[in-house]
């Protein structure tokens, strides 16, 4: 089973956690209703779509309120580190939270201390902890876009805030910045490099790369990548292996971003609602 | 020639990139108080530079700021009297990491996108509405997101006056670049 850890942004949420289901455009946690248009929700919507249209269970959540001050991401933390040495999960997926190096070295050790060691997902905060800690190799698939990758390639950075100009400029293509992660230990088994072309790697190079279909619009919306995030943990948790679950992932969110007929305004819960008819199209 | 003269004045209140004078550096508890206290110094005429601390005292999502170690007494005098006082205040032995200064601009046509390391903000052109925010990692962003998309440029709270994080941090620089853009 997937299981996805994040914040959402109430101030009020307390820390819930439970198997969620889809209501509409909300999320159902623990009898809380969740809008699904952004951040760690949307996430869980795509996760959830996939994993229906698979016919495997949904996804076991943790999550909390944060927004920004980092208490609520520190209360899940704790949690995890008590919680996830009773738990069995095949995937986890980290998703929006504080990057808090400390707090990510007791979760890696809490998740060491599981009966069976999962796959583990980084993606947002939780990846950024997940490099500055120097512990990305444990770690299955990170899921960058094109500044979060240049961050991972500036092997001084500990946020993407410092990445380094000469590593940022639009000069440097992804495949350089690829290799250049690799080489300094700050990237994931695999990367799904999400940009206006997809990118799957790992430690020898790019393994596929996909473009079509293009639909320019996408960079500029947000949430685009908690989908992608979320579909290839669904593919992964419904026993599909990385590198091909990576690779149908980056099809299938180009697909749904194309069926929504996407414009700089468009908003991420008008693709994550094209998801089934794209799986269809990718599987069918 | 008085707007020259401002203009100059107006400049001196940043720290030079290789300004020799010994510098220090405030900590303080998070990341929101450092962009309070920024605010707080830079409307004080004091030259300091947000900037990444040294390793030794990194967690994941730090800023400090940087300031000539001769007004230590004054900028924390001024800091007192706004309420705000940092952890820690010592002397700067090693560079310090410099926040992103380069931006990546997009014309859809009707629309307009600046992004700041991994921040993204879209504006449509006629109405100056904000229409999406994406990219960043912290909690604040779906936060700063569902606070902003809706509003135009001039409406919107500044992701500083609202935001906690450096992705926060991020997105104010964005949103920065795309408002001197549409005032151009």
């Amino acid at each position: 089973m997937l299981a996805v850890a994040g914040t959402i942004p109430d101030k009020n949420l307390p820390l819930v956690e439970g198997k969620v289901s889809l209501q509409g455009g909300n999320i159902l946690i623990s009898n809380t209703a969740i809008n699904i248009n952004r951040g760690t929700a949307a996430l869980l919507g795509a996760a959830m779509k996939t994993l229906e249209f698979m016919g495997k269970p949904l996804p076991y959540a943790y999550l909390v309120g944060d927004i920004g001050l980092g208490d609520g991401s520190r209360k899940m933390y704790r949690h995890l580190t008590e919680q996830l040495p009773k738990k069995e999960f095949n995937v986890i997926t980290f998703h929006y939270a504080m990057p808090d190096v400390d707090w990510f070295n007791k979760i890696v050790f809490a998740i060491d201390e599981m009966q069976q060691r999962p796959l583990l997902v980084a993606d947002a905060g939780s990846m950024y902890a997940a490099k500055m800690s120097g512990q990305s190799p444990a770690y299955e698939i990170f899921t960058p876009d094109a500044g979060e990758l240049a961050f991972l390639a500036d092997e001084e950075a500990p946020h993407p805030f410092y990445t380094r100009g000469f590593i940022l400029h639009e000069d440097n293509l992804a495949p350089e910045l690829i290799k250049r992660a690799y080489e300094n230990d700050n990237a994931a088994k695999y990367l799904l490099v999400k940009g206006s072309t997809d990118y799957i790697a790992d430690k020898d190079g790019i393994i596929s790369s996909i473009d079509s279909p293009k639909a320019e619009a996408m960079e500029a919306i947000g949430g685009t990548g908690d989908t992608v995030t979320g579909i290839v943990s669904g593919l992964m948790a419904s026993g599909m292996s990385t590198k091909e679950a990576a690779i149908a992932a980056a099809k299938v969110n180009r697909l749904a971003g194309y069926y929504a007929d996407p414009t700089p305004a468009t908003q991420v819960i008008q693709i994550i609602e094209q998801i089934p008819r794209a799986l269809q199209e990718v599987f069918g | 020639m008085m707007k020259r003269l401002f203009d100059f004045i107006k400049s001196k209140k940043e720290l030079p990139d290789d300004f020799a004078v010994e510098r220090g550096m405030l900590v303080f508890d998070n990341t929101s108080e450092v962009i309070r206290a920024e605010v707080i110094l830079k409307k004080g005429g004091f030259m300091i530079k947000v900037m990444g601390p040294p390793p030794e005292i990194r967690t994941g999502c730090d800023l400090v700021i940087e300031f000539p170690l001769i007004e230590q007494l004054n900028i924390i005098r001024e800091l007192k009297n706004a309420g705000l006082e940092p952890l820690n205040a010592v002397p700067v032995s090693s560079p310090l990491l410099k926040p992103v200064d380069l931006y990546q601009v997009k014309d859809f046509g009707s629309h307009l996108m600046v992004r700041a390391a991994n921040m993204k903000i879209t504006i449509e052109k006629d109405s100056l509405k904000i229409v999406n925010i994406s990219g960043g990692g912290c909690p604040d962003v779906p936060y700063l997101a569902g606070r902003m998309i809706g509003e135009t440029l001039s409406s919107a709270p500044e992701p500083r006056s609202i935001g906690h994080t450096l992705c926060g941090y991020s997105l104010q620089l964005a949103y920065e670049e795309i408002k001197k853009r549409c005032s151009q």
